[in-house]
């Protein structure tokens, strides 16, 4: 009898683990089929864009008044020779698998190597607004779910509210003005997201029958919210938390640009005004597949949360 | 909280009345120049003072306030417009589609959309007219917008395919289009008109915050954030206070969004 039990208990166990690996290889696949596709797409939208941008297939040579129609022609042609409309992409394609991102035009150095001086910059901005936007909202969401005062309730609400309704380029000049650091912008535009999201789910968990009953059993506040509100608000924190590296690195640009903080916001600003295309849609892609990366690695994280609750 | 409603619908009554009649109220065009007087402080002729080239402050909020609360509904009513559409005709048929459609309303989600919205509006014609410009950055925002309300709608059209009175319709003999325009459409129409109400603001920051980095609405015509771009001149900033004004008519208006917007959540 007990043999036959724990029989079935190992075979449960085995059950949900193989369910649990299933649900996990299935993210994986989804999340690396999305970003195939978003390569794809994205590698074919910069091939099309470059293409198709003014002055392309213009060398500076043919610009050279010592040259005569003849010689131009010929280097025309020469260039011609180098393939159709699919012999140009298939050669970007390859460029761009050998690590040659292309030239940007308005700044005259490789978009590569662009990339890599501002990149560090700009992730250090969004990895420090993250943490202390998520530092602030979520134990503020915390404390006014559990706390249930009516002042700390109104106090975080008209906090999270109003720095809701002001724009990120705002809060950015407010910055310069009063000589605080800029990368407080990112925190503020991450923090109100976190809060209100994370109190409505917490709120909503905590009504749950069964923390309803834990609370009616004299459960202490701090083990109810720990063993029973957070892990059934967890998976959606999860993909809060993805959602908001779209959010912070969004914000990047208006607080790079008017708090003069070198790094990819300004790059794409100023790749925008120049109508730089080839270093305006590589960045964009950049940004695309790191957002992508966060987000389908936090719905893994989501499902397996889900599937050990279950 | 009612009251606060009251409060907050009453001032926007009063804000849209007052860019609605811009024409009536305002003292001049908002393009013409006084130019004799450039960078004026506030006086009885100028309400606000003018800006560097010389024209009216108060007039040209008057006229971006228009542009700006005209034209971010016309951008969310595109946008739901679309996330009817889509998260309609994907919650509607259900399997394959719906997985389609939603991998691609996640992936639309997950995009950051500033870059997006950079790349796009980089990719403009230089000469497109002003009004050409405010109506493509709208567009754009609204066709930007339709995916986190696509979610919301096909989560409903879920529920509503399973509503007694489309069971009672579909074994009447309605079937297919005529099913989907007359009974599911209309009946999605609240789920609509609040993701409608909640784009609005969401609308009126993207374009303060493009108008900040002059990718906005083009000039001479005025809008929120293109005069917020006022404020990168720090020195005008620290000497004349009255710069700040379409800032807090802008937060004051889209916190006014919110409050109209929040219900009341009991507490647990």
């Amino acid at each position: 009898m007990f043999f036959a039990s724990a029989d079935r208990a190992l075979a449960s166990d085995g059950w949900n683990s193989c369910a649990t690996a299933k649900r996990i290889g299935l993210a994986g696949l989804k999340c690396g089929a999305r970003l195939l596709g978003l390569i794809l797409l994205g590698g074919f939208l910069c091939a099309t864009l470059v293409r198709s941008s003014p002055g392309y297939g213009v060398e500076e040579e043919e610009l050279d008044s010592r040259l005569n129609a003849e010689s131009v022609k010929a280097l025309r042609d020469a260039r011609s020779s180098e393939g159709s409309l699919a012999g140009f992409y298939v050669q970007y394609w390859k460029q761009m698998l050998h690590g040659d991102l292309g030239f940007s035009r308005s700044l005259q150095e490789p978009v590569g190597q662009l990339m890599r001086e501002r990149a560090p910059g700009t992730f250090k901005s969004v990895g420090v607004g993250l943490v202390l936007g998520w530092a602030l909202g979520l134990p503020l969401a915390i404390i006014t779910v559990m706390g249930r005062s009516t002042a700390v309730d109104l106090g975080a609400n008209l906090l999270a509210s109003v720095t809701l309704c002001i724009p990120a380029g705002v809060m950015a000049l407010l910055c310069v003005l009063w000589q605080v650091p800029g990368r407080l912008v990112l925190a503020l535009v991450v923090f109100p997201k976190v809060f209100e999201y994370t109190r409505n789910l917490l709120l909503r968990s905590a009504a749950m029958p069964h923390v309803v009953t834990a609370r009616a059993k004299g459960l202490g506040p701090l083990r109810i919210l720990v063993w029973h509100v957070i892990p059934t608000a967890a998976s959606p924190l999860l993909a809060l938390g993805g959602i908001s590296i779209s959010v912070a690195f969004a914000a990047a640009i208006p607080v790079e640009v008017l708090c003069d903080v070198p790094g990819l916001g300004q790059l794409t600003w100023s790749a925008a005004l120049s109508r730089d295309l080839n270093l305006l849609v590589l960045i964009t892609l950049l940004i695309s597949a790191i957002t992508l990366l966060a987000n389908s690695v936090a719905e893994m994280a989501g499902n397996r949360e889900v599937t050990e609750t279950a | 909280m009612k009251r606060v409603k009251v409060a907050a619908l009453s001032f926007l009554v009063v804000v849209v009345l007052a860019s609605a009649l811009a024409d009536l109220i305002a003292p001049s065009s908002y393009e013409h120049q006084f130019r004799e007087m450039p960078n004026a402080r506030c006086s009885s002729q100028h309400l606000l003072g003018t800006d560097a080239l010389g024209r009216d402050r108060f007039s040209r909020l008057l006229f971006g306030t228009r542009v700006s609360l005209l034209l971010a509904p016309a951008a969310a009513l595109v946008s739901a417009g679309l996330a009817g559409l889509i998260g309609g005709i994907a919650g509607y048929a259900g399997g394959g589609l719906q997985r389609i459609v939603m991998a691609g309303t996640d992936l639309c989600l997950s995009l950051p959309w500033m870059f997006l919205l950079l790349t796009i509006r980089a990719m403009l014609p230089l000469n497109t007219s002003p009004a050409i410009s405010v109506a493509i950055t709208f567009a754009l925002l609204g066709c930007l917008g339709w995916a986190g309300a696509a979610r919301v709608v096909c989560a409903d059209a879920q529920k509503l395919k399973s509503a007694e009175f489309i069971l009672q319709a579909r074994a009447t003999g309605c079937g297919g289009f005529r099913l989907f325009l007359q009974h599911f459409l209309p009946n999605l129409g609240p789920v609509l008109l609040a993701q409608f109400w909640i784009s609005i603001p969401t609308f009126i920051l993207a374009e303060a915050n493009l108008g900040i980095l002059g990718l906005g609405v083009s000039e001479p015509l005025p809008s929120w954030g293109g005069m917020l771009q006022e404020l990168q001149s720090l020195t005008l900033v620290s000497a004349r206070a009255w710069v700040y004004v379409p800032i807090i008519l802008l937060v004051a208006t889209v916190s006014c969004f919110h409050v109209m917007m929040q219900r009341e959540e009991p507490w647990a």
